[in-house]
């Protein structure tokens, strides 16, 4: 497992990229166009999902597939406390509780689960989403009689910001925990459960809360993205392919480094948006595609593909052994 | 008859004549899973295929829906060996360990469910389709029930039991079996286990083929139908216990039975209420009812 490591020779030049693509995307609003704020914020959507997918799956090895709950739920309570009626609540103390709610579902969730092993585990949280859906959708056909309810209109560059906050705290998250002794007992569990469990990691609590804090992200970005919506209903809010997007995503991009699942959000999530406008008969086909040909064929993904070249090239690194 | 025992036969019959279907999607796909360890969420568009390939050679060519089994079984069949020895082998060759091909052949199911289903949508369409066939009412005991359902029922239960029987009294049954258990020992033993294995996996297609074909006699047909028989599948070999082919022909049966009191009351709720059974037995007994 790869695991960056940031001497002062190798900090300063990544830093100063960093700082670029930063400042490029804090002052987007100001020189772009509505229709790349929107595409942006989009793309955004996705690298949270899928930097929060890869903060608890990548490391403890869980295939999680509630991505699509944790992100239902955070839809649902931006639309019960923003209805377009009027704000119940100012915004971003709704994006908060969003993520809070999504951590507590994870919580229990992860309480009562995180024992099931392997394939157990991945079909369990894959269930959980279409049991809300049903559920819901029962519910609001039933009890309440609506159908799908209208969110608040909110400004595209506060979406922008408010999303681009998010993303940024969630990378921050990432790299916090992959620097500290919480995610080398993550790392450990990834590895062997067993033997995490026999030098001392607290397994259920380290797995339980890494799963609460990538729910609050996942929660918070679908706060922010109702605004986005407008409308909503539960086949709106919880469909499955939020929690396949960021698998797929993380898989192309690479899992082994910080930024592999945001190049792999950022170029897939491009490539969605115009794959659906360009070719939407063939959308579906050649995600499939994409998707076996990256499983089989990039095992590091785009990141790993990356660095084999530059180890091949004449006088580059060489890999460590 | 009063009217409180009609309606109790009325649902228990509608339970297993449901139930057939689910048995034999379910057997299948516990045959990829418990013997190829894939678990295959493509699974429902096979049965999505046979049965848009069923209504197509019926209406257009005018072959009768029970000779399509012959046509269509065997056809699945192959595709089913061809990918396995293609893309699931390959996998499997790559995967350092088996948790980590558990979890690339899941995903590459996916793949597959993603390309089936578009290719079925730009052949077919995105309406729903049917076709009336064996469409007459059967007076059971008082409750009425359409033939079709019947012969569907009928063909489910034969297609289990010859394969049960199969898998328990032929020489390959044997090896797969072994396999089963234990892919090394029985690779040491002389089966040839690759062979075993996309044979397994074509049969588990195979079946979801036959279940297709059946099945489209009495609903109407959706390129996104597939998905929801995944789920049923899945919720039924955790049932009926992962690996465990009786457990899944009988826990297909009781979740079509659990299926049809829920309906009874109120239809929206049927799948909900799979999921929450299928979620606790995770929880408490993840083994399954029949499961070692």
């Amino acid at each position: 497992m790869d695991t960056a490591r940031f001497t002062s020779k190798g900090f300063l030049v990544p830093g100063i990229i960093n700082l670029v693509i930063l400042i490029g995307l804090a002052t987007l609003p100001l020189y772009g166009s509505l229709y790349n704020v929107v595409l942006i914020t989009s793309i955004m959507m996705y690298a949270i999902l899928t930097v929060s997918w890869v903060m608890f799956s990548g490391s403890s090895g869980y295939l999680s597939l509630a991505t699509a709950t944790f992100f239902g739920v955070g839809i649902y309570v931006s639309a019960l406390l923003l209805p377009n009626t009027g704000a119940v609540l100012p915004l971003l103390v709704v994006v908060l509780i969003a993520g809070l709610g999504s951590s507590i579902v994870a919580l229990g969730v992860g309480a009562l689960t995180l024992r099931l092993r392997g394939i157990y585990f991945a079909v369990f949280t894959f269930g959980l989403v279409i049991l809300v859906l049903e559920l819901l959708n029962w519910w609001e056909h039933s009890v309440t009689g609506t159908r799908g309810r209208f969110v608040m209109l909110v400004d595209n560059d506060v979406i922008f910001y408010i999303m681009l906050v998010i993303f940024i705290l969630s990378m921050l998250t990432t790299y916090l925990i992959r620097r500290s002794k919480f995610g080398l007992a993550l790392q450990s569990i990834g590895e062997n459960e067993e033997a995490a469990e026999h030098i001392g990691v607290n397994v259920t609590m380290v797995k339980v809360i890494t799963f609460a804090i990538s729910a609050f992200f996942m929660g918070a970005t679908g706060a922010i993205w109702a605004t986005k919506l407008t409308y909503i209903d539960p086949y709106v809010a919880f469909n499955v392919l939020y929690s396949f997007l960021p698998v797929l995503m993380a898989i192309f991009g690479g899992m082994g480094q910080i930024y592999g699942p945001v190049i792999g959000a950022v170029i897939f999530a491009y490539l969605q948006e115009t794959f659906q406008t360009e070719f939407p008969y063939y959308y579906m086909l050649s995600f499939g595609v994409i998707l076996i040909v990256a499983i089989l064929y990039l095992p590091g993904g785009l990141v790993g593909l990356i660095q084999k070249a530059w180890r091949r090239r004449p006088g580059g690194r060489h890999a460590d052994t | 008859m009063p009217e409180s025992i009609v309606t109790i036969l009325d649902v228990a019959i509608g339970g297993l004549l449901l139930g057939g279907i689910y048995a034999l999607i379910a057997m299948g796909m516990n045959l990829q899973y418990g013997v190829a360890r894939v678990l295959n969420f493509s699974h429902g568009e096979f049965i999505m295929v046979a049965a848009f390939g069923t209504f197509t050679l019926y209406t257009v060519v005018g072959i009768n829906p029970l000779l399509c089994l012959v046509i269509i079984g065997p056809v699945v069949f192959l595709i089913g060996v061809l990918l396995h020895r293609t893309l699931f082998h390959q996998l499997s060759l790559r995967a350092p360990n088996v948790d980590a091909y558990a979890a690339t052949s899941i995903l590459a199911s996916f793949g597959l469910l993603f390309i089936i289903q578009n290719i079925a949508l730009l052949g077919w369409g995105a309406d729903y389709r049917a076709y009336s066939y064996l469409n007459f009412g059967v007076n059971i005991g008082g409750a009425v029930f359409s033939a079709n359902k019947l012969v569907i029922l009928g063909f489910a239960v034969g297609i289990g039991v010859g394969f049960y029987t199969f898998l328990a009294r032929t020489h390959i049954g044997k090896g797969i079996r072994a396999a089963a258990q234990d892919p090394t020992t029985a690779s040491l033993m002389g089966v040839n286990i690759n062979y075993v294995l996309a044979l397994c996996f074509g049969f588990g297609a195979a079946m979801a083929g036959l279940a297709g074909v059946l099945y489209s006699m009495r609903i109407p047909l959706n390129p996104a139908m597939g998905m929801q028989y995944t789920f049923i599948a899945i919720i039924v070999i955790v049932l009926g216990g992962l690996g465990s082919i009786p457990g899944s022909f009988i826990g297909g049966f009781m979740l079509g039975i659990i299926g049809e009191i829920v309906s009874y009351f109120d239809p929206s709720l049927s799948l909900a209420a799979y999921y929450l059974i299928f979620m606790l037995l995770l929880l408490v007994r993840p083994k399954g009812i029949f499961g070692k």
